[in-house]
């Protein structure tokens, strides 16, 4: 018995090896089966918590091309935690199950979201900085081995770009504006940038699962690797704007070819994820809220369904 | 919730022309629900002309774990592709 779950997860290995991806009824190390179950369900809750601080500002859009985008983007991100529950679905668990660990708040979601909204300018620091971070982890995720969460990952980065670029189109007029409206996207970014930093977790030496995350292709590059790469392609980006990091040790390498960058507040880091956050009260209250408050309507659409199958069934009878 | 809707699979044609194609799965109480569903999730930009909603516990799925004799006899047949067969070079469309 032994020897032959040994060679199981051997060929499971050979398998990920050769670039094969995993399908929901293939076999599967329980251990990768309960990795997948954790990452795509926080990511999915995280989908689902970052409409709220965006939703905060839909009804105060500053024109109607802006309220359209806005709304679009956060119907697009209801969407993508639907993909990403399905494919949490695959593996085993039940959306009732996978809501409840939401609610009861005993599953985590992305840290970035209990930081507060506050500002118009934050929308557009939050498409740009927090879209463009989760878009630069998304697009390696599209190449993770197992089958649904990395084809889920496919159409949510084919959507994904356009939030980015409305975030930065709200910098850009923001920053071709008065003085006070290049202050306030000045002040979205200092508030938002060390929170984006840190959306790609914590250091690789003080991250113990990434070894075998990468072993079995559920990740491909590390959190520093990717930490890197946003420093790298957004710092150009404040420049056309304008504005400044707010790290005073952000300089261009020549030897390395890269930015280099000041030391991250991991404290924070820690505290914001054990739920000492300025919002995570508030978004778990919200989120029980809409729940709680669409009850009647889920109750309502299953009264009907069977209302509907009885008629049917009375018809054939 | 006192009662999990049920999942559903969704399939998409994209335009006449093209078969529908398995775009994903979400839960519905009944087959008019996961269409609209279906419209709101698989369809917002323009992806659709046609969609099929089943319920999932209506697919019978092959078993990969028996893929060995479901499959392999297809790999020692070279013959029933094209260039198994040998022609000559100035033979150039066939």
């Amino acid at each position: 018995m032994e020897n032959k779950t040994l060679s199981l997860e051997d060929q499971f290995q050979n398998r990920i090896d050769s670039g094969e991806n995993i399908e929901a009824k293939d076999w599967m190390p329980e251990k990768y089966r309960k990795t997948h179950i954790r990452q795509i369900s926080q990511h999915a809750h995280s989908e689902v918590v970052g409409m709220l601080p965006e939703g905060n500002w839909i009804s105060r859009a500053p024109s109607l091309r802006r309220k359209v985008a806005l709304l679009a983007k956060v119907q697009d991100e209801a969407g993508h935690g639907l993909y990403l529950y399905s494919a949490a679905e695959t593996l085993g668990i039940s959306r009732e199950e996978l809501n409840e660990q939401l609610n009861s708040g005993r599953a985590k979601y992305s840290s970035i979201f209990n930081y507060p909204t506050v500002s118009w300018a934050d929308m557009g620091a939050v498409g740009w900085l927090v879209d463009g971070a989760a878009i630069i982890n998304q697009v390696m995720l599209t190449k993770t081995s197992y089958g649904p969460y990395a084809r889920a990952m496919v159409r949510i980065c084919k959507e994904e770009s356009f939030h980015q670029r409305q975030g930065y189109e709200i910098m850009l007029s923001l920053c071709n504006g008065t003085e006070a409206q290049k202050a306030m996207s000045q002040d979205a970014l200092n508030r938002w940038w060390w929170p984006s930093m840190m959306m790609f977790g914590p250091r690789d030496e003080e991250s113990p699962n990434t070894e075998q995350s990468m072993k079995w292709k559920i990740k491909k590059k590390t959190n520093d690797e990717l930490r890197q790469q946003f420093v790298d392609q957004t710092v150009p980006q404040v420049e056309i704007l304008g504005l400044t990091v707010p790290d005073k040790d952000l300089k261009w390498n020549d030897e390395t070819g890269h930015y280099d960058f000041g030391t991250i507040d991991w404290d924070e880091f820690w505290d914001v994820v054990k739920g000492n956050g300025l919002m995570n009260e508030k978004r778990l209250k919200d989120r029980n809220e809409a729940w709680d408050e669409g009850k009647w309507v889920r109750d309502g659409a299953s009264a009907y369904a069977d209302k509907q199958a009885e008629k049917r069934a009375k018809k054939t009878a | 919730m006192n009662k999990e809707w049920p999942i559903w699979e969704i399939f998409i044609r994209s335009k006449n022309g093209l078969e529908h194609r398995h775009c994903g799965s979400l839960h519905a109480a009944d087959e008019e629900m996961a269409i609209q569903n279906a419209r709101d999730v698989y369809t917002r930009r323009q992806e659709g002309v046609s969609i099929w909603v089943v319920e999932s516990k209506h697919i019978t799925a092959s078993n990969p774990e028996k893929n060995g004799e479901m499959f392999e006899p297809a790999a020692d047949k070279v013959y029933r592709h094209p260039t198994f067969y040998e022609l000559p070079d100035e033979i150039k469309h066939m």
